[in-house]
């Protein structure tokens, strides 16, 4: 596949991601920041969101695991991997952290598991996305061209 | 009096000075990596210097390392190690520093808290890039604010204050002082300790008299029992922890001054309608109390925090030496050339002229000339407060009459000084009016500022009465030039409260004044159209992630400073207002 082939590949396949609400305009953000001094500052930014929402999940996994629930940690936990996931615009995980509160403050225990579920859903869904359209990035790279900047419509 | 700005220079250390705000330091406290490395980023392609922080001790330990070492502190709310309110007040109170705080939790009580914790501002996150180029206002706001309250200590130092104003002080500069620190001279002389060693070394917290914390103060003393009252029972009934007992002191003293003051006024206005202050039908002195309690009824009319105004700081902004101006527009200019985007579609030159007119002098002017009972002027508070406030003003305006009458005549005045002939009268009260210009020229729209920097209106010179007649006077007529910003106002609140745009304000209208008197009413009319423009992009609480569109090409484009240069008599005036705009026009955002 020629340069020009993958780069409109990959614009399409980025737009798909806000389309269906995966990503918001944050994203773009991070992308606009980036810049000659740091060409890889997106990935950089992403692989720190993976991390910390991976650890961030554990830990929410763990305490509901507990004989006795202790929901203000699960809360004070959710917040942060609410603040982090918005941090890269990975909405879906966002909302889904957004309803996972409520239920924290009802301290309804199986309403949050089933929440855990779906920001786990949620979170390894923008994984893979976030990895595929890295991955096509590298390969326009690694083929002599350029990634284009999306244009934003935000 | 030898204008030294101390304060400005170890502020804007070397790098700063020439590019400001390029160079700001910043240090960004958050516990979430991702965040903290998006931030350092953003705040790096602003042109700043920043230092980032995983842990708020971790944070506190830097800034008590290098007290000097900084400019603003951005911090998220939600840590582990540390509540990021609590880490809010420890800077405030040990380094007072401007502190902004983020979270992606924009609920308006958060938000409130965080404003009366003192923050400057509260950001929402995902945080924009706009949000962040324009946080060095906060800074350069607290710069001003402290070079005017060394100003003013400086001025005071040993000045004997009259109470009856027949003592003006020996030059003008002592006069301006006295106008605006009218409280502080009260301090001065009736309470030696106070403030002033504070004052006179170096820069000192200042506990900033919100508009929240006033409400408190005025609720325990009319629980007391405003015969009763003393310090330290205002003190617990507060139950601000961080407040001390000689805080309260200070702020009961003027308080009581300002309140006999307006008995005093009551006195003069027997044959005025009374003041009337929006819903207040007040025309007695008890009217003030009535005022004070009801600043607390419309408390949630307006967010608390905007009104930001320290007690010391009351009249800092009528302390305003030509020095002081000069480096005042110095540091403008400066920021001038970076930031041009208000515009202001210039209602009424003609208003314009005619403001300018009459704030044509210099504060130092002030002493002399009251002659007010040369303006027969009747005195009707009840126009000019009405049009000026809608809901979310009248707290304000309230609580400014809390203060001082003078800061509502002052408004109006430079509200409706415009065009009339009240111009004409307003010029032979001269220095009245040059001191009501001051404190009032600021806000026109934005009775937060007003009454912040009103406050410091309260002019503690008996003669300020006299002409109050005047101000009413030309309040009286401009009824018109409110309405806009009236709207604009009203307009603001549902957007949920720009606490940024009002301390922009804030910090645009004491520019503006001290830069120059002249510029009130273009001000004004500038300040209401930048509202209109520009993003509001810091204090979206109410609107999560709501992006504003920007203006820049609106049409509101910035003829105005030309326009302004026009009009003004001086100069000097114009490249101060733009960054003033610049401000505003971040803040605010009228959807």
């Amino acid at each position: 596949m020629e340069v020009g082939q993958m780069q409109r590949r990959l614009a399409e396949y980025t737009k798909s991601l806000f389309m269906e609400g995966i990503l918001d305009a944050q994203f773009l953000q991070l992308q606009q920041l980036q810049d000659e001094s740091n060409p890889d500052f997106v990935v950089e930014v992403v692989t720190l969101f993976f991390d910390d929402s991976e650890k961030l999940l554990n830990d929410i996994a763990r305490a509901l695991d507990q004989q006795c629930v202790d929901f203000k940690k699960i809360d004070a936990h959710v917040h942060q991997l609410k603040g982090s996931s918005s941090s890269v615009g990975a909405q879906r995980v966002k909302n889904a952290c957004v309803a996972f509160r409520n239920f924290c403050e009802e301290q309804n225990a199986e309403g949050s598991l089933r929440c855990l579920q779906q920001v786990k859903q949620e979170y390894n869904l923008v994984k893979n996305k976030l990895e595929t359209l890295f991955r096509l990035e590298q390969q326009i790279v690694a083929a002599g061209g350029s990634v284009p900047m999306i244009e934003s419509s935000f | 009096m030898s204008f030294s700005a101390p304060s400005m220079e170890n502020g804007f250390s070397s790098p700063r000075n020439d590019s400001f705000p390029a160079g700001l330091r910043v240090l960004v406290v958050d516990d979430d990596p991702t965040w903290l490395k998006i931030l350092e980023k953003m705040l790096k392609k602003c042109s700043y210097e920043v230092t980032t922080c995983g842990l708020a001790r971790e944070a506190l330990k830097l800034l008590r390392e290098r007290k000097d070492g900084y400019d603003i502190v951005i911090s998220d709310v939600n840590m582990p190690d540390m509540d990021g309110f609590k880490l809010l007040e420890h800077v405030g109170l040990e380094m007072d520093l401007p502190v902004l705080m983020m979270s992606v939790d924009g609920e308006t009580s958060r938000v409130m808290k965080g404003v009366q914790h003192g923050a400057c501002d509260y950001l929402l996150k995902p945080i924009r890039m706009k949000e962040l180029r324009n946080i060095w206002q906060h800074v350069f706001r607290k710069k001003i604010h402290e070079i005017r309250d060394i100003e003013s200590h400086d001025s005071y130092d040993g000045i004997q204050i009259s109470r009856n104003g027949s003592d003006l002080s020996d030059d003008g500069h002592m006069f301006c002082g006295e106008d605006l620190a009218y409280g502080k001279k009260r301090k001065d002389f009736e309470n030696k300790h106070d403030d002033i060693g504070d004052h006179s070394s170096t820069k000192k917290h200042r506990v900033v008299w919100s508009v929240d914390l006033h409400q408190k103060f005025v609720k325990a003393v009319n629980q007391i029992g405003f015969d009763k009252v003393g310090p330290k029972k205002i003190l617990d009934l507060m139950n601000v922890p961080w407040l001390t007992r000689e805080n309260v002191a200070s702020h009961l003293q003027k308080y009581r001054l300002y309140l006999s003051r307006l008995q005093k006024e009551n006195d003069l206005k027997a044959s005025f309608g009374g003041i009337k202050l929006s819903d207040l039908p007040s025309k007695d002195p008890a009217g003030s109390f009535g005022l004070q309690s009801s600043i607390n009824v419309n408390q949630n009319d307006v967010p608390n925090g905007s009104y930001q105004f320290s007690g010391d700081n009351f009249f800092a902004q009528d302390v305003d030496t030509k020095n002081h101006e000069g480096d005042l527009k110095r540091v403008v200019s400066e920021t001038t050339e970076t930031k041009r985007t208000l515009t202001a579609d210039l209602p009424d030159p003609q208003d314009m002229r005619s403001s300018q007119m009459s704030f044509d002098h210099s504060f130092g002017s002030l002493d002399s000339e009251v002659n007010f009972s040369a303006i027969p002027a009747p005195y009707s508070w009840s126009e000019a407060p009405k049009i000026q406030f809608k809901d979310e003003i009248k707290p304000l305006l309230q609580l400014e009459d809390g203060f001082s009458q003078l800061p509502l005549s002052g408004l109006h005045n430079h509200i409706q000084i415009d065009p009339l002939q009240s111009a004409s009268s307003i010029t032979s009260g001269l220095s009245m009016t040059g001191r009501e210009i001051c404190g009032p020229a600021k806000i026109k729209p934005l009775y937060a500022q007003y009454c912040s920097n009103h406050v410091s209106l309260l002019s503690p010179k008996e003669s300020a009465f006299d002409s109050f007649p005047v101000q009413s006077k030309s309040h009286v007529e401009k009824h018109q030039s409110f309405e806009p910003i009236s709207t604009a106002i009203s307009s603001m609140k549902p957007q949920g409260f720009n606490l940024s745009c009002i301390t922009d304000f804030e910090s645009c209208q004491r520019n503006l004044i001290s830069a120059t008197d002249s510029t009130f009413e273009p001000f004004n009319e500038d300040l209401r159209v930048c509202w209109l423009e520009g993003d509001c992009h810091s204090m979206n609480f109410g609107l999560p992630n709501v992006e504003f569109t920007d203006y820049t090409d609106a049409g509101f484009i910035a003829e105005f400073p030309i326009y302004f240069c026009d009009t003004l008599t001086s100069d000097t005036e114009c490249p101060f207002d733009q960054p003033e705009y610049s401000i505003v026009d971040q803040g605010l955002f009228l959807s």
